[in-house]
């Protein structure tokens, strides 16, 4: 199965029943020729040393994998290691995707680039991209979105990025992203669209894969260098899934390392004011593809809520769901309360300031930790830094200047 | 034979293009819904495609979209549009097209659906997001029930992708007139002519154009070299126009008939 596993997905874009492509049929020749343009790319080593270079001086790779020490200490257990990936440019892993599109859009002459984002980061990162390749961006973010990451916006705007303001829906990731479907099935030939998680139509799920798998191809050699060995478990947050993708996917064949995705619960999960898809969702078709999805009984698309907009979203990657399917990956979830005080948590212990997303992954640090042993190590992958949550918990933990 | 397939046979025979009406079920209401068919009907519409609501539309413009949203409001679902469809089955026998996304299929369970639809009275099913690819499991149910499947093509499409959905579809095959979502528009771009040759030269089927045809010149001009034309976003901006007032049902009629005598003219014809 593992063998296999990191062979996937198949030529249609399938992770056994979940994946493929469900799009309307004017994108198809687009889909098409980003498979082929990126197997090319793939195969040509002039690509794949501009993508290293960029890595390197650019985003600033490799990022550190840091022994959180204090942190270990606090929670009495395993010890904990970081991956610092919110060490990257702009802030948070999106750049790693970002970069490796565009680099597929300049070869495939697109001029035009438009991406949905939901924190912000990854258009953030889209808007990096562009301004450093020259090419013209277009970010569709929901409107309730734009005020809980206001910031974000302005760098947006700041880097030349247009910044449209979608207010169908739920005005959030999942309207934004439908927006984004909307203008790409409009401008498909001279547009690519910059997906920003491992979710979408095929090829998506896997080219976004493969660009952030540098985050666990790192982390394997870092670990091994510094303990001589694997880690017992690898941890990470899951929205669309993308940083979690990134960071399991090269230990997946290592049937000793626990994969364990956090998820969003919001209120809590029997609220339903959550957006644990994994936890709670059932199958279904949302964007392109076949994964667990959040929805009612007439399989239309359930509202999502999270205190952190990057994982405020219904869906999840098809490649998720079947690491659940085949039980080789574990998913769980922390409510919004649980994330706020992990948050303050790992700021005033480690001197690191999360995003709000993986403060989830924190949280759950914090549940499983203890309950493992000093000989054992935890790697989490802290996707992103913080900063761009600073409104949201000054109003949560009634911070005054 | 299909009621769709036996429509545009007698359609050719007349020499006459077929105009192909679509509403969203449960907007203004489901029960108003049937009367606007009925009279759609009445005004020489030739086939229906009837919308089942989906939450994220992803094909549709803001008028269709308006329209799935209002008649979710109104808890319209599968087995709604089912019994929208067993009402006017009961009066008339338009052949009728059930066009949605997948998701609610693939929810309602895709065969029970084609069992449902067609013991309904539906003669097709359309969904959007649905490619060929992914298609096999409808396909089966879809013939096992004789309900058409109609696929889209798109201006983008390749002449081997041209080749993959003519041999899946039956009925019609339905070509969509440009990059874009769903919406009314000013004007039919002039490279649909080119699309519909390519796809006359790889298939039997009867072409139907759809996306931005809102007007009785619209109509005319694609009828020229399609077999059908598809009105949409226009119809249900009248509808959410008169909202739920007797006038809407008036309101259709009197523009579909419109619509309809523009399919009706002689090939080399009189200017409008």
């Amino acid at each position: 199965m593992t063998m296999q596993a990191a062979r996937l997905p198949d030529s249609l874009g399938h992770f056994g029943i979940f994946g493929g492509r469900y799009v309307p049929e004017t994108l198809i020749p687009a889909l098409d020729e980003l498979t082929a343009e990126y197997a090319r790319a793939q195969a040509d080593p002039d690509f794949r040393a501009d993508l290293q270079r960029y890595f390197h001086d650019f985003v600033g790779r490799p990022t550190p994998l840091y022994y959180a020490e204090r942190l270990t200490e606090a929670l009495g257990g395993a010890k904990i290691y970081i991956k610092r990936e919110d060490l990257c440019h702009t802030g948070a892993h999106k750049i790693n995707n970002a970069i490796g599109q565009a680099l597929l859009a300049r070869r495939m002459n697109k001029a035009r680039i438009i991406a949905e984002t939901g924190a912000g980061q990854h258009g953030v990162a889209t808007a990096t991209a562009c301004a450093r390749f020259g090419l013209a961006c277009e970010v569709y973010m929901g409107e309730e979105d734009i005020h809980r990451q206001a910031l974000n916006v302005y760098r947006m705007k700041l880097l030349g990025a247009k910044v449209t303001c979608v207010t169908s829906g739920t005005r959030t990731l999942k309207d934004a992203t439908s927006e984004a479907i909307r203008d790409w099935v409009t401008n498909v030939r001279t547009t690519h669209y910059i997906i920003g998680s491992v979710v979408g139509p095929h090829p998506y799920p896997m080219i976004v894969r493969d660009f952030q798998s540098i985050i666990g191809q790192e982390t394997r050699l870092q670990i091994q260098e510094r303990e001589g060995r694997l880690p017992d478990a690898v941890v990470a947050c899951v929205g669309g899934g993308s940083n979690a993708m990134g960071i399991f996917y090269p230990f997946i064949e290592d049937a000793g390392v626990r994969l364990i995705g956090v998820e969003a619960a919001g209120r809590g999960i029997e609220t339903g004011e959550h957006c644990a898809t994994l936890t709670a969702g059932e199958p279904g078709v949302l964007h392109g593809c076949k994964s667990y999805l959040l929805q009612d009984e007439n399989g239309q698309i359930a509202p999502s809520h999270s205190i952190s907009a990057g994982l405020d979203y219904p869906g999840v990657g098809p490649e998720h769901s079947y690491l659940k399917q085949t039980g080789r990956a574990e998913y769980v979830s922390i409510t919004d309360a649980e994330a706020l005080d992990a948050f303050q948590f790992l700021a005033q212990t480690e001197g690191l300031i999360p995003a709000l997303e993986c403060a989830h992954g924190i949280a759950h640090l914090r549940k499983i930790v203890p309950q493992m042993s000093p000989d054992q190590i935890v790697v989490f992958n802290l996707s992103g830094r913080g900063d761009k949550d600073m409104e949201t918990a000054a109003r949560e933990l009634k911070l005054s200047l | 034979m299909t009621r769709l397939t036996e429509r545009f046979a007698a359609l050719k025979e007349r020499g006459e293009k077929a105009l192909i009406v679509y509403v969203t079920v449960g907007d203004p209401s489901p029960e108003r819904t049937v009367e606007i068919v009925l009279a759609l009907d009445q005004a020489g519409v030739d086939v229906i495609e009837l919308g089942i609501p989906f939450s994220d539309p992803l094909a549709d413009g803001p008028s269709i979209q308006s329209a799935s949203f209002r008649a979710l409001q109104k808890g319209v679902n599968v087995a709604c549009v089912l019994e929208a469809v067993r009402a006017i089955r009961q009066r008339s026998e338009i052949p009728l097209l059930l066009f949605t996304y997948y998701n609610p299929v693939l929810r309602y369970g895709v065969e029970r659906f084609a069992r449902d639809a067609a013991g309904a009275g539906a003669d097709a099913g359309l969904l959007v997001d649905l490619t060929p690819e992914e298609a096999q499991e409808w396909i089966t149910a879809a013939r096992a029930r004789s309900l058409d499947t109609v696929f889209l093509l798109a201006p983008t499409s390749t002449d081997a992708r041209i080749e993959v959905v003519s041999r899946l579809s039956t009925g019609f095959i339905y070509c969509v007139s440009r990059t874009g979502v769903t919406g009314a528009r000013e004007d039919v771009p002039p490279d649909v002519v080119e699309m519909v040759q390519r796809v006359r030269a790889r298939s039997s089927l009867p072409i139907s154009v759809g996306f931005g045809i809102s007007r009785p010149e619209h109509v005319r001009s694609v009828g020229a070299y399609a077999d059908g034309v598809v009105v949409g976003s226009a119809m249900v901006n009248l509808i959410a126009q008169h909202g739920d007032s007797p006038g809407v049902t008036e309101a259709a009629r009197t523009f579909a008939e419109a619509l309809k005598a523009a399919t009706r003219q002689e090939r080399s014809g009189h200017p409008a």
